[in-house]
Parts: C-alpha cells; sequence; structure tokens
C-alpha cells in the first residue's frame, strides 16, 4: 500500500474513532477526544493530498460498500490539492473545537457529525466514479446542514438559514446528478476514466446541456451569484468552526467539480462555456465584494467575500478553460495554477478570519460590528491573528492573496492576441471586475479590522472582552503561519500546484522558482520574500535614521483632541454603518439600500426634536428579484394545490378514475 | 541585480527623500505667487520637518501601537518604491519587485495604514477621513490596476523596467490611444491618491472638507514629521512614476556617472515640471464636494477601461 493509500486509511479510521468516541467518551472529555482525532484524521489527510500532488497516485475498490457498483476511489494530482488543503483546514478547526465546543457545542450528535462533515469532505475528491462521487456529495450536504442547525434552539434565524441551505443544496444536487448521468450514459461503467474515454461520443449540445448543469449544481456549493442565496445566511448561523470549514473548505468542492467535469472528464470543451464561466466568476466577484462592503455583521461580510472570492478563482478557472480552447495551453495551466493557488490562499485566510470571528462571537456574544470595537485590549492574539486575515484578504503585498492575484492579472495581460469579438469583450470587463474587486476587498477589510477591533469599545460586551482559552488560540495561530507562508514564500507550493495544473493541460509547469515566482513561456517574476525584507529593512531604516539625526526624547501620553468639549464618548466614533455609508452612497444604484428615518418632535414644539430612530437595511437584491417571485408563484401554486385535496374519497376515487382513463387513451393515441 | 540597478536604487532613494519636501515646497510657492503672495520658500517644509522631528512625541491615550507604527510602515513602503522603481536608471535594484502592479498596491498599502491609524484614534474625525480615504482608494485602485493592465498589455510584461524600457525604444507606443488613455487615467488616480485639488485640499482643516488630514489630525511632533515626509514622498514617486511611463526619455540605461547625472537632473526636471504644472492648474479649480469625487473616479475608470479595451484591439 502506498503513502496515500496508508494515509487516507489512517483518516478513515480517525473519522471512524471520532465517531465512536463522540458516542461514547462522557460529556467532560468528549470534545477534546473528538478534536484530537478529527485533527489526526486532517493531519493524515494533508499528508496524503501532498503525497497525492507530488505525484503518488493510489486507487481502491470496495465493491461491496454500496450496492450495483460499489465504491471507488482514487487520488490523481488534482485530487490531492483539495484533499489537502480540506485536510489542512481540518487540522486548525479541530483544534480550534475542543475550546469552542465547551458553549453548548459539545452534545453527543454535533461532536459526532463533525468527523463525518470532514471525512464526506475528504471523501468527494477522492471518488472515483460518479455514483461514489454522488454519494460523498449527498453526504456532505446533510452532515453540513445537520452542523448548520446545530444551535437552532438558540436562535430562530438557525433554522430559516437550515431550510434555505437544504433546499438549494438539494436543487443543486439534482443539477449534479442530470448532469453526472447524462455524462455517464455511453460510457462502460460509472469510473472516471470510462468517462472520459466515452465524453467524446456526446453530441455538442447534450455536453453542453451536461456542463450548465453541472456548472449549475457546483457553482451553487461554491456559492456563485445568483446560486449564492444559502451562503450569507448559513455561514454566519452555523458554529464558527462549521462557518470556516464550510467555507474554507467546503465551497472549493464546488470549483472542484467545475474542473473536475469540464477540464478533466469532458476534455475542455468549447469557448462559450469558459466565457460564461468567467462572467459568473467576474459578476459574483463584484456582488460579493459589494454585499460584503456595507454588511456591518462580521461573519456575513466574511460569508459574501467568499462568494467574492470564490468568483475570482472561477474567473481564473474560466480563462483557462477559455485559453486551453483557443489553443494556448501554456496560459491555460498559468490562469490555472492562479486559481489554485488564490483557492489555497482563501482556504488559509477565510479559516484564520472565521475563526477569529468566532473567537469574538464567544467573547462578546455579537457579531454587530457596530456594537464591537477596542477589543485589542482585551484580546490581544485574537487582534492579531484577525488582523493578520484581513491583511492577506485585502490583495495588498506582503499578503496571502495578492499573489494570487498578480498569477491571475499576469494571465490575463498575457491572453493577447484575443481571437474573437466576445473574447476581447469578456477579457477586459474580467479585468475590470477583478480590479474593482481589489479596491472594495481593501475597503471592506479596513472596515472590518479598524472598527472590529481598533478603535474604543462600542458596547459593555466589548469592553468586557476576554482572550480565549489555548486550544482556540492554536487553531488560529496554525492558520495564521499558513497565511504568512502562502505570503511571504508561495514558492513552497507554487511549483507544485504549477505541476498539477500543466499535467492537467499536458505542458510543462507555468511557473517555477524557488524565492522568485518565475513564469515560465511568457515574462513575469515576483519575489514576495525580497519584498517583505525589503519592506523590513526600510521600516528598520525609518525607525534608525531620525534617531541618529536628532536626539529622542521620552513618549508622552495626551489627551485626544476633543473639540475642547469635553472627553469623548464612543457614541461619537464612526461605526461600520457610518464608515461604509460613502461606499453605499456611490452603489447606490446596485444595491438600492432601504433606509428609515423617523424622527419624533416635542409636543410643545415641532422645531424641538425629541427623538431620531434611523434604520437601514441592504437586502440582497438577486435575491428579491430572483427568488422572492419563484417563491411567491411555489406558494401560489400550493394554494391552488390544495383546493384539489378536500379530503373528500368520491372526488379522490374521480381522481384516479380520470387519470387511468387518460393513461389508456394516451396508450391507444401512440401505439 | 545589477551595477546600474543597485547605484540607480540608491540615488533614488536619496533624491526621493531629500527632494520630495523640496517639490511640495516648490508647488506651495509657484501657488502662492499665482495668488499674489510673497510664498514661504521652497525650503519651507524641510524646516517644518526639523522643528517637528526635535519635539516631544506624544501618544494620545486610548490608542494602540498601530498608531505609532503607522508612520513609520508608511515611509518605509514608499521608500522601498522609491529604491525599485526605475527613476533614475532602466535597472531595478531588485527586479523581481519592480512591477507596476507590486509597486501602485504597495503604495495604496501605505494609505490603508494610515486609515487604520485614523480609526484606532476611535474619534469622529479619525473614523470620518479612515472612512472618506477609504472610499476614495476604493475607487480608484481600480482604475490604477486598468490603467497598469492597458499599459502592460502591448509589452507583455508588467515588469517596470519592461515598460518604461519599450517606451524608449519606441516612442510611437507613448502616443497610441490605449496609451494615451490610461496617461489620463493614471493622472487623475496620481490626484485622487496624493490628495490634491480637486479630490481632496491638501491645505484645509475645515470638518466638512478635510479628508486625508482628519486622518492624520491625532498625529503631532516625529510622528507627524514621517507622515508629512510620507506624503511628500508618495506624491513626488506618484510623479516621478507618471514622468517615466508617459515621457521615459533622458533616462540612465547604463552605469556611468554621466548617464545617471543625467538621469538625475532628467527626473528632476521632469517631475519639478509636473509638480508646478499641477500646482498651476489647482490654483483655478475649488475641491468638489465629496460625493462628487466618485462621479471623476468613475470617468477616469471608464477611460482606463477604454484603454484596456483599445489595447486589446491592436491597431
Amino acid at each position: 500500500m502506498s503513502v496515500v493509500g496508508a494515509a487516507l486509511a489512517a483518516t478513515g479510521a480517525s473519522c471512524a474513532g471520532g465517531v465512536l468516541a463522540a458516542l461514547a467518551v462522557p460529556r467532560a472529555r468528549r470534545a477534546l477526544v473528538v478534536g484530537m482525532l478529527t485533527c489526526v484524521a486532517g493531519a493524515c489527510a494533508t499528508v496524503a493530498g501532498a503525497a497525492a500532488m507530488l505525484g503518488h497516485t493510489w486507487a481502491a475498490e470496495l465493491p461491496g460498500l454500496l450496492p450495483l457498483s460499489g465504491v471507488v476511489l482514487g487520488v490523481d494530482a488534482l485530487g490531492g490539492v483539495f484533499v489537502a488543503v480540506g485536510g489542512a483546514v481540518a487540522v486548525a478547526v479541530a483544534l480550534y473545537g475542543i475550546g469552542y465546543s465547551r458553549h453548548g457545542l459539545d452534545g453527543r450528535a454535533v461532536q459526532a457529525m463533525v468527523p463525518v462533515f470532514v471525512g464526506s469532505l475528504l471523501l468527494v475528491p477522492i471518488a472515483a466514479d460518479v455514483t461514489t462521487l454522488l454519494v460523498a456529495w449527498e453526504l456532505m450536504a446533510l452532515t453540513s446542514l445537520l452542523l448548520v442547525v446545530a444551535e437552532h434552539r438558540r436562535r430562530a434565524a438557525v433554522a430559516s438559514a437550515g431550510r434555505w441551505y437544504a433546499v438549494m443544496t438539494h436543487l443543486g444536487f439534482v443539477a449534479i446528478l442530470i448532469g453526472l448521468l447524462v455524462l455517464a450514459a455511453p460510457a462502460a461503467d460509472g469510473s472516471f476514466a470510462a468517462v472520459r474515454a466515452a465524453a467524446g461520443a456526446l453530441p455538442p449540445v447534450a455536453a453542453g446541456a451536461v456542463f450548465v448543469l453541472c456548472l449549475v449544481g457546483f457553482g451553487s456549493k461554491a456559492g456563485i451569484v445568483p446560486l449564492h442565496a444559502w451562503l450569507p445566511r448559513a455561514h454566519p448561523e452555523a458554529p464558527s468552526p462549521v462557518s470556516a470549514l464550510m467555507s474554507a473548505a467546503m465551497v472549493n468542492l464546488g470549483v472542484y467539480g467545475i474542473v473536475r467535469v469540464g477540464l478533466d472528464l469532458m476534455g475542455g470543451g468549447t469557448r462559450w462555456w469558459w466565457l460564461l464561466v468567467m462572467a459568473l466568476g467576474a459578476v459574483s466577484a463584484v456582488y460579493g465584494i459589494l454585499q460584503a462592503v456595507v454588511s456591518s455583521d462580521l461573519k456575513r461580510l466574511l460569508a459574501y467575500s467568499t462568494t467574492e472570492n470564490m468568483g475570482l478563482v472561477l474567473v481564473g478557472v474560466g480563462a483557462c478553460g477559455l485559453f486551453a480552447a483557443t489553443g494556448n495551453p501554456v496560459l491555460a495551466a498559468l490562469a490555472l495554477t492562479a486559481a489554485l493557488l488564490h483557492l489555497l490562499g482563501h482556504a488559509a485566510f477565510k479559516t484564520l478570519l472565521f475563526l477569529g470571528a468566532g473567537s469574538v462571537l464567544h467573547a462578546t456574544g455579537t457579531r454587530d460590528l457596530d456594537e464591537l470595537g477596542g477589543l485589542r485590549a482585551g484580546m490581544p492574539v485574537t487582534t492579531a491573528a484577525f488582523g493578520l486575515g484581513a491583511l492577506a484578504a485585502s490583495t495588498l503585498p506582503p499578503g496571502t492573496a495578492f499573489v494570487g492575484e498578480w498569477l491571475l492579472l499576469q494571465s490575463l495581460v498575457h491572453g493577447l492576441p484575443a481571437p474573437g469579438v466576445a473574447t476581447s469583450i469578456v477579457l477586459p470587463v474580467a479585468v475590470a471586475a477583478v480590479a474593482l474587486t481589489a479596491g472594495l476587498a481593501v475597503a471592506t477589510f479596513v472596515k472590518a479590522f479598524g472598527v472590529g477591533f481598533l478603535a474604543r469599545p462600542r458596547s459593555d460586551a466589548a469592553a468586557a472582552a476576554r482572550e480565549s482559552p489555548p486550544t482556540m488560540l492554536a487553531g488560529m495561530a496554525l492558520a495564521g503561519v499558513a497565511c504568512v507562508v502562502l505570503a511571504v514564500a508561495p514558492t513552497v507550493v507554487l511549483p507544485v500546484l504549477a505541476t498539477v495544473a500543466g499535467d492537467l493541460l499536458a505542458v510543462a509547469p507555468p511557473v517555477s522558482g524557488a524565492v522568485t515566482v518565475e513564469l515560465a513561456g511568457v515574462t513575469g517574476a515576483l519575489s514576495p520574500l525580497l519584498l517583505a525584507t525589503a519592506l523590513a529593512l526600510a521600516a528598520a531604516l525609518v525607525v534608525v535614521l531620525p534617531r541618529l539625526l536628532v536626539a529622542r526624547r521620552a513618549r508622552r501620553a495626551a489627551r485626544l483632541w476633543d473639540c475642547g468639549a469635553g472627553p469623548l464618548s464612543a457614541r461619537m466614533e464612526y461605526t461600520a454603518t457610518s464608515f461604509a455609508e460613502p461606499l453605499q452612497r456611490v452603489f447606490d444604484d446596485v444595491l438600492q439600500p432601504v433606509q428609515d428615518i423617523d424622527v419624533t418632535h416635542h409636543r410643545e414644539s415641532a422645531y424641538l426634536v425629541q427623538s431620531v430612530a434611523y434604520r437601514r437595511l441592504v437586502p440582497d437584491r438577486v435575491e428579491r428579484r430572483l427568488y422572492t417571485p419563484v417563491l411567491a408563484a411555489a406558494a401560489a401554486w400550493g394554494r391552488v394545490g390544495r383546493r384539489l385535496g378536500t379530503g373528500s374519497v368520491h372526488r379522490y376515487l374521480g381522481y384516479g378514475f380520470v387519470g387511468l382513463c387518460g393513461l389508456l387513451v394516451l396508450l391507444v393515441l401512440t401505439r | 541585480m545589477t551595477a546600474l540597478g543597485v547605484l540607480g536604487g540608491a540615488l533614488q532613494a536619496v533624491l526621493v527623500v531629500v527632494g520630495s519636501p523640496l517639490l511640495v515646497g516648490l508647488m506651495r510657492q509657484v501657488r502662492a505667487r499665482m495668488e499674489g503672495r510673497a510664498g514661504a520658500g521652497v525650503g519651507q517644509p524641510w524646516r517644518d520637518l526639523r522643528k517637528l522631528l526635535g519635539k516631544q512625541p506624544i501618544t494620545p491615550r486610548g490608542t494602540s501601537e498601530l498608531f505609532r507604527v503607522a508612520p513609520v510602515l508608511l515611509v518605509a513602503m514608499t521608500l522601498v518604491v522609491a529604491v525599485v522603481a526605475p527613476f533614475v536608471s532602466t535597472a531595478s535594484a531588485l527586479p523581481p519587485v519592480a512591477d507596476l502592479i507590486v509597486v501602485v498596491a504597495l503604495l495604496a498599502h501605505g494609505t490603508v495604514v494610515l486609515a487604520l491609524a485614523g480609526l484606532d484614534t476611535g474619534t469622529a474625525f479619525g473614523g470620518m477621513g479612515a472612512s472618506r480615504e477609504t472610499t476614495i482608494l476604493a475607487l480608484v485602485e481600480p482604475t490604477a490596476l486598468m490603467a497598469i493592465f492597458a499599459l502592460s498589455v502591448p509589452v507583455g510584461s508588467t515588469a517596470l523596467p519592461a515598460i518604461v524600457g519599450s517606451g524608449l525604444q519606441d516612442p510611437a507606443r507613448v502616443l497610441s490611444p490605449a496609451s494615451l488613455l490610461a496617461a489620463v487615467a493614471l493622472l487623475l488616480v496620481v490626484v485622487a491618491e496624493t490628495g490634491r485639488l480637486p479630490v481632496d485640499n491638501p491645505s484645509t482643516h475645515l470638518e466638512l472638507t478635510m479628508v486625508h488630514e482628519a486622518m492624520v489630525l491625532e498625529y503631532a511632533g516625529p510622528d507627524l514629521a514621517l507622515v508629512e515626509l510620507g506624503s511628500a514622498m508618495r506624491l513626488s514617486v506618484y510623479l516621478g512614476l507618471l514622468a517615466n511611463l508617459f515621457l521615459p526619455w533622458g533616462i540612465a540605461t547604463e552605469a556611468g556617472v554621466l548617464a545617471l547625472a543625467l538621469g538625475v537632473l532628467a527626473l528632476v526636471v521632469k517631475v519639478a515640471v509636473l509638480g508646478a504644472a499641477l500646482a498651476f492648474a489647482e490654483v483655478f479649480l475649488a475641491k468638489v464636494r465629496l460625493f462628487r469625487v466618485p462621479e471623476l473616479l468613475a470617468g477616469s475608470f471608464l477611460l482606463a477601461l477604454l484603454a484596456v479595451t483599445a489595447a486589446y484591439f491592436p491597431a
């Protein structure tokens, strides 16, 4: 048995052990034992994924496990990337979960569900036939749903979020099911090898339909607009470690599905598929970050940021498919490498940010940024961790997301000469979307970090916040280390990712270099390590040089400038809402916020104001335009349907009689 | 890393640090003369800096380390750009960092650090300045990236030395529609990013109109000196980039004393002329309302988008 097989077997065993432990171990130790076992499972999976990325493949068949086709497993380099990412996220989250679970999340059912969820999301990328993939996908959907609704007794919003998630994820599943069944129809059996060999036999229209169905199904899991409606509901309402697992590991599998089906199984396809992917990615990126920038709910903001980042990844995947379809596999491999690196970076910083947000929620009981602030005094480690995550997410050098975005822009810069009018329109628009996203992401994370953690506390809960227990800090530290490594030394993983992308497109790896990220085939180089070093040296110089020139005197503390009007209170501070107000006003036409100002006057005089109430709501416009009419239609249909069933047995017998007659008539006519 | 690059980088760093307060002084002097005042002289910003550096450092109560580190980071980030970008010579001291995307993002990062420091004070002014500055940044950053993209597509690289070098070899490219549109867009970016009229008034202290000044209101003494120096350096670095991207002539291409001297002279003249022209134009401009600024920036974004589209449809 190879390294990969052994590590995966250990993963499976640890997950199973975790479930048993959750059921058997008493409450006092339960979270610790389950957390440690899940941690081990994640670590083993990371090893397996890394080995698979380095070229060790593994395959196995377990015919007795499922009726008809059995379970077929196999890991290749592409699957290895997602196994490694999922495993690594699971390690940090499981460690964090040990401390987090003390607050009402250490029940048997919830604890047992965590290892199953981790196992199922590691099973998806190693499934090597259609049936196994579908079963793993559904298992992942069900376990994540159960975890989302873990706190349903405490907040009413959880149940609603759970319903949205359940419906959306199953609609997505149906789309994938139909798509994959049509795809597998001409193949000898359901295994990926057979499907790959027979994919050419599909007529172009059917192939296009299969791709669109899979794009809808997998895209809804990745939170792509307009199928994102579940994401900003489920991620904030789930317990924070679960949010991190979903946002950093589960949504990636949507991208995995699109890459696996579109690029691998169907072998690339035609240009319009990928233009569609790119357009959806661009729209998601801009829409997601626009919603994030005006959101004052910390976890909702992070959830919308997930939509944005998955959009950027899909722009990369779309560019890859487009370049491959127009006969430029080197650029295609570069775009795919950029997408994979961004996916990796997103997993790292989104884990960190969600875990940080979880700590804040844990300590203050609120995730409303308007009530936070001043956390740096009580929670210095969490503040530093969240600050690091915010830097990583905001596409500024030296940050984690910057390298991925730089690579993506490199692949688009070299996308010349663009063949076809549609391509030369979509490419600049995609660039514009990426650019717009970069600017708004900066504003989003300046707001999240600056308002949430700096300044003065805006509520008593924020003022009384205390640091989280050590296991939670350890989980954040792991994710933080991953962020720093990916930001400063992306060359640790980039050549491997480039090999994965190169192998998929049958070209040499497009990126190489140990200190400097060097592009092969096109000009371009970037060295985050040198940049960070130069920045550190320059900062040292700026500190030292003035001290050599002028004698330094001791620092003195002084009052803040309060216009001579006495001490400033927290109510005079800018809040998250007021911080984002100018941007909300700029994008008024797109966001269409609902504002409500209610002024109450004194009874004696209309010139004296007694109180002013201000309410602002930024509803999700896509949801209002797209989902509300559909839901209303479904409800109307339901009301009509209710009239058919009055409870009268005669009527039901009548329905049966009419139906039977109709069937017989149909048979006679078609014979 | 070549000898020319290292020499040029060192020269640039000294030139930008020493010269940028003089540039600010020059711009103020031009403005003063245009308004019929005598003016304080070109050396006044340096005299101010010397005075501020000698004062006792003051920390406002309730601020964190970030507030104290922000000015240092601002100057350090601008200094790195001053060293790596091709201002005096086409070779860069650190070629893998001299990327146009990196340079512009690094300059934006300086603004972000100051905005966080403004929020950290927890005052109404700090939050207001940070909110406004971040709004402008969020709208300027896309324009800058698009303009960069339009310049990079014909060259096939985002490396600054390559773009500047290609401008030297092929002067016709500088006059192409894509390049001209990008030039106008980048000019607006520079005006917005450095807080000049009509986006922000650098000499105002009125709460209704302040953007940058509101953000740094709590700084005093040596910290304020660093903030002022950093802002001046940003201005000269942006003007230098603008000058060399579109008018690269005079820049040193080989490591000789004469070539480097010519490079320094060319840079000083170009930046001084650009700065004086900017100051001259500002006399006739009033600051626009904050909520009219996005219209201006949307216009420049459109120009940049047109530039990219023009770059994708080569003549």
